[in-house]
């Protein structure tokens, strides 16, 4: 042991740091020896029988009270340091030559991506990695409007996302509508199933809202998957029309796209289609948040987050503008929704679990409630993330080649969703920009910033 | 004759409210007069708050009526007329009468004009105090942003009102000495200041009359002396009248024209505050009541 | 009249294990207002680690007896599973109390994210069954057409539901822990003031609700003899809707609101249509909660202006 010359202003006090340590080993025994220790397999007759692992057992439990005991000893016995408020909020001076950078960036990173990987090796990168990471960016903005500004917990909001898809899905395959046609159309019909379901509910609070809605979420995925005649049932809808560029199919036919322009056909034109699509929708997203922000329905989002009664007294009719902030949630859970289902050509009820919601709140908690860089960063940080997994190739050669990291991505999603929320609370970006000011711009720190009652 | 009696701004007749089996209020009637300052004092628990939840459409009261008169007085004689019918406004020409125990809390604000101020203060504390201003104008915002729309499109009619409410706004700073803390958040405002702020805040909505709930407490005597200025001047300057509970007896008798006092739920005595501190039934339930607490005390400690 | 008492017996079967559930859910929010988020899940887990201890004790063990069998899976569940919860309290919870509202709802779901996951790739993705126990039926109602039956594991659920809910309340109503529990429901600040211990008794609460969804978890595997890595959420969500239709806070309210629920699931799909039930029960929760948001013994909620 070496923490004698380790600079340890606390003296270490050993009885505890025992008795810490073996309570540490037995629960740690106690919950992982069925889990881990023991394993049930099915054996030739079909029945179920257990077989043991104890070395993993001993490791696994040895890492934990050796991660405890190294923490005990050279983390937590420092004197704790005053902590700053400390934000990834710019400036807004940085901000106004940041913001135009990186969306420059953006409208950049295809070419870029292409030029130096080329057609064959840059589909995953613009695809998973741009796409993917837009739709989500673009939900967490939708749903910023709804928790962060409003402060209404909504743990249902994939159901405006799957509204939006089977929108476009079905009425493009039925009546051969465009999607052009269609993207406005299904963002007005998820805002409209956005003040229906809003409407009973909005006057809960806390968390029986968050509950309601997650109900809500449910009773739409549930109707998808059973009302067979309509949406398909479990099977979904295959074969959706993909997006054209005015009119001009991304196909290897003489009309399409690669034709016209005498081009080869390659697949990645759509792909490249598809991100700037999405790319200038999630801008208007972003656009239309901030806008939304500086007008009086934001200021009355954020001031019924605050402190609701006042809200009244003030003469806030709190219903509607609550309503309005579910409604304009909903309305961009429904664009991206529409999107998703152009993107895929098929969809299923799969798609539109709890699990996507959660995902989506995940991405707006960590990203900060309110702030829009907070759930970009979150968004690439969490996405991101989960598509790296996919080729953590490396990875079977260190534990053997039946090591498949891509099941353990939701494990670490859901360690990550409570090691952030451990590591920062209220969000990677917790400052408050305000809307308005005489003199200079000041941000709020989020310690005087409330999260909402409902 | 009083001003509450001959140009009566609010008429509270017959006010019931009971919760259960208790009775909060009982059968209170009383009015306020244009252009006074008007105190609803009484002792720890005599219903004060209940009275004011139900002015401003936070509760609903079990039984009574409370009407507003907007315009003129000649209005009052059609009180009956507007009873019988089932709306919540009586408008004849240009003046009108609201009955306020048919209107919910936010339309009693936005339509009625009645403001009001919390016992325990309700800034938006996240918010800089400019924006608590304006949050307090969104009514006519809103109209002005034609409902978000002229608004996301960047108008100029939209830029016009926000400058305006803006400018609103910087008056009431100036008028309550916060105008250098404008763009700080209201929640690191110092106590006193906040009491001011959210009389402010009540004040942007252009209301008719402001109820305010205890604002001398917790207050320094300074403070207390700055707030009995401020209130009279809202009350000259703007001409809006004041329906205050409070308290401190020194900021009741000081600036108040008028005041209501209250005892479980009951009115025991209305009048001007000299008649008030003269009257021995506030004496005997106000005031007595604690001496002979002193006495008993007094008494118990000497045997 | 013969489906409807069938139904009725297998209706309060289910909602015994309902109700198991919710009392979890109740008392946690009461005492520190959260929705615990992955109480569903750490039923399921106490339902793999009764199907593990089962597994030791028949093959290992070679203990015949399956009451003495089913004895030792019941004891080992509510131990272990107290000790899981315990320390996802201590781990995911404890932290975050007093800070931000939502961070512990977004610890508890990813904690309900990572148990499920936890559990699929520690075990396997695949179904666990087990050899079916108990399965013989007594009839109540002799009946060519429709015989009315209640099976020996039906009537184990339902005497030993019984048993540890009645040995649970007094737990709850006479002993210091109880009065604890109680004092911090009403003022937590207060209670600590007086002395009370209160991170104690909030670890406390957890390691009974974990308790009493193993004894849930224990009747899941014998009911159903299957026990799979998503089996928490949905029957979680159900056992909240169970805690909130029966008043949120309230002990025996979640045992109604379990048993009601168990039942109109039960007769949704014997009279209506099986496709629908799990709608059924979250329309279920959205009606109560719009019309009725205390709850059949909750206490009603007065605004404060």
């Amino acid at each position: 042991m070496t923490d004698a010359s380790a600079p340890a202003p606390t003296p270490i006090d050993w009885p505890r740091v025992l008795k810490d340590t073996i309570v540490t080993t037995l629960v740690a025994l106690a919950i992982l020896t069925p889990f881990i220790g023991l394993v049930t397999v099915q054996n030739m007759e079909h029945k179920l029988v257990l077989a043991t692992r104890w070395p993993l057992l001993f490791w696994m439990v040895a890492i934990i009270v050796g991660g405890r005991l190294a923490l005990t000893l050279f983390v937590w016995n420092r004197p704790k340091k005053e902590k700053k408020a400390s934000s990834l909020a710019l400036p807004p001076a940085v901000e106004k030559i940041a913001a135009p950078f990186f969306i420059g960036l953006l409208f950049a990173y295809p070419m870029l991506i292409l030029s130096g990987l080329g057609a064959g090796g840059s589909i995953k990168w613009i695809d998973n990695f741009g796409i993917q990471i837009l739709i989500y960016i673009m939900l967490g903005w939708g749903l910023n409007v709804v928790v962060g500004l409003a402060g209404l917990l909504d743990l249902g909001y994939v159901a405006f996302y799957a509204v939006g898809a089977y929108s476009y899905a079905l009425l493009a395959k039925t009546f051969g509508f465009s999607f052009w046609v269609l993207l406005p159309m299904a963002g007005l019909l998820a805002a409209t199933w956005g003040v229906i379901l809003g409407f009973p509910v909005l006057r809960l609070r806390g968390d029986y809202l968050a509950i309601v809605t997650l109900a809500f979420g449910e009773i739409i995925r549930l109707i998808l998957i059973n009302w067979v005649d309509f949406s398909g049932g479990y099977a979904g809808i295959s074969g959706i029309p993909r997006p054209t560029l005015f009119g001009i199919p991304f196909n290897a036919s003489d009309t399409g796209f690669a034709a016209t322009f005498g081009l080869e056909f390659s697949p990645i034109h759509r792909t490249i289609f598809l991100y700037y699509v999405i790319l200038v929708l999630a801008l208007l997203t972003a656009f239309v948040t901030r806008r939304l922000r500086r007008l009086p329905i934001g200021r009355a989002w954020e001031a019924l987050r605050e402190d609701e009664i006042a809200c009244r007294s003030l003469g806030i009719n709190t219903t509607n503008t609550k309503l309005t902030a579910f409604a304009t949630g909903a309305m961009f859970g429904g664009f991206a929704g529409s999107f998703f289902a152009a993107r895929q050509g098929f969809i299923s009820p799969e798609s539109f679990t709890f699990m996507e919601s959660a995902q989506i709140l995940a991405i707006v908690v960590l990203g900060g409630m309110g702030s829009l860089w907070g759930v970009v960063i979150a968004a690439a940080f969490l996405v991101g993330g989960f598509e790296l997994m996919r080729d953590m190739d490396f990875l079977k050669l260190i534990f053997g080649s039946d090591f498949d990291p891509t099941q353990y991505r939701m494990l670490l999603f859901g360690a990550a969703m409570v090691g952030i929320m451990l590591w920062k609370p209220r969000g990677l970006v917790s400052t408050r920009e305000p809307t308005a000011f005489l003199k200079e711009r000041k941000s709020v720190s989020g310690s005087h910033v409330s999260e909402g009652h409902g | 004759m009083n001003r509450w009696q001959t140009q009566p701004l609010l008429e509270v007749e017959h006010l019931t409210m009971r919760f259960g089996g208790l009775v909060a209020i009982n059968d209170l009637s009383f009015t306020v007069g244009e252009g006074d300052i008007t105190a609803l004092i009484g002792p720890n628990g005599a219903g004060k708050t209940t009275v004011f939840n139900c002015i401003t459409g936070f509760y609903k009261p079990t039984e009574g009526r409370i009407a507003l008169r907007h315009g003129d007085q000649s209005i009052w004689s059609e009180l009956p007329a507007a009873t019988a019918a089932s709306g919540r406004r009586w408008a004849k020409g240009e003046n009108s009468l609201w009955l306020l125990e048919r209107m919910p809390d936010f339309e009693v604000s936005a339509h009625a004009h009645v403001a009001r101020t919390f016992q325990n203060i309700r800034l938006f504390q996240g918010m800089t105090v400019l924006e608590n201003l304006l949050v307090a104008q969104h009514n006519p915002l809103m109209m002005a942003s034609g409902f978000s729309i002229f608004g996301i499109l960047g108008l100029a009619t939209y830029r016009g009102h926000e400058k305006a409410s803006i400018d609103k706004a910087k008056y009431w700073l100036e008028k309550i000495g916060l105008t250098d803390r404008a763009d700080d958040p209201a929640g690191d405002l110092p106590y006193g200041a906040q009491r001011r702020l959210e009389i402010a805040r009540a004040m942007c909505t252009d209301p008719v009359l402001l109820c305010l709930d205890e604002p001398a407490a917790g207050l320094n005597p300074r403070e207390s002396l700055e707030l009995n200025t401020l209130l009279r001047s809202i009350r000259s300057d703007e001409g809006t009248s004041v329906l205050l509970i409070e308290h401190d007896m020194s900021v009741v008798m000081e600036i108040s024209d008028h005041v209501v006092v209250l005892d479980y739920g009951t009115k025991i005595s209305d009048g001007t505050p000299t008649e008030v501190k003269n009257d021995q039934r506030v004496i005997a339930a106000y005031l007595g009541v604690a001496d002979d607490e002193v006495d008993e005390a007094e008494a118990e400690v000497a045997s | 009249m013969e489906v409807f008492l069938q139904q009725l017996i297998n209706g309060i079967t289910l909602g015994s294990i309902y109700g198991l559930i919710a009392i979890g859910y109740t008392m946690v929010f009461g005492i520190i207002g959260m929705v615990n988020f992955a109480h569903g899940d750490v039923f399921m887990v106490s339902a793999f680690i009764a199907v593990i201890t089962f597994l030791a004790v028949t093959l290992w063990a070679g203990i015949g007896s399956i009451a003495l069998a089913l004895l030792i899976c019941l004891i080992s569940a509510m131990v272990l599973t107290s000790v899981w919860n315990w320390a996802i309290e201590r781990v995911a919870y404890r932290p975050l109390r007093g800070s931000f509202r939502l961070a512990p709802l977004i610890s508890a779901i990813g904690m309900s994210i990572f148990l499920s996951n936890f559990v699929q790739v520690a075990q396997g993705p695949r179904n666990k069954p087990v050899t079916p126990m108990l399965s013989d039926v007594v009839t109540l109602v002799h009946s060519d057409v429709y015989p009315v039956t209640i099976s020996y594991k039906q009537i184990m659920i339902w005497v030993v539901t019984a048993a540890l809910l009645a040995g649970f309340w007094w737990l709850v109503q006479k002993t210091p822990l109880g009065r604890a529990q109680r004092a911090c429901e009403q003022d937590r600040k207060m209670a600590s003031l007086l002395g009370i211990d209160v991170d104690k008794t909030i670890s406390l609460t957890f390691v009974m609700g974990a308790a009493l969804a193993a004894v849930a978890g224990v009747m899941y595997m014998v009911y159903y003899g299957v026990v799979s890595f998503s089996d928490g959420f949905t029957p979680g969500v159900k056992a909240f809707t169970a805690a909130v239709l029966g008043g949120i806070g309230s002990l025996p309210g979640a045992v109604i609101g379990g048993l009601l629920i168990g039942l109109i699931e039960v007769f949704w799909s014997a009279y209506f249509t099986i496709d629908y039930k799990d709608v059924a029960a979250f329309s279920i929760l959205v009606v109560v909660l719009i019309f009725m948001p205390q709850g059949i013994l909750g206490k009603p909620e007065v605004e404060k202006v």
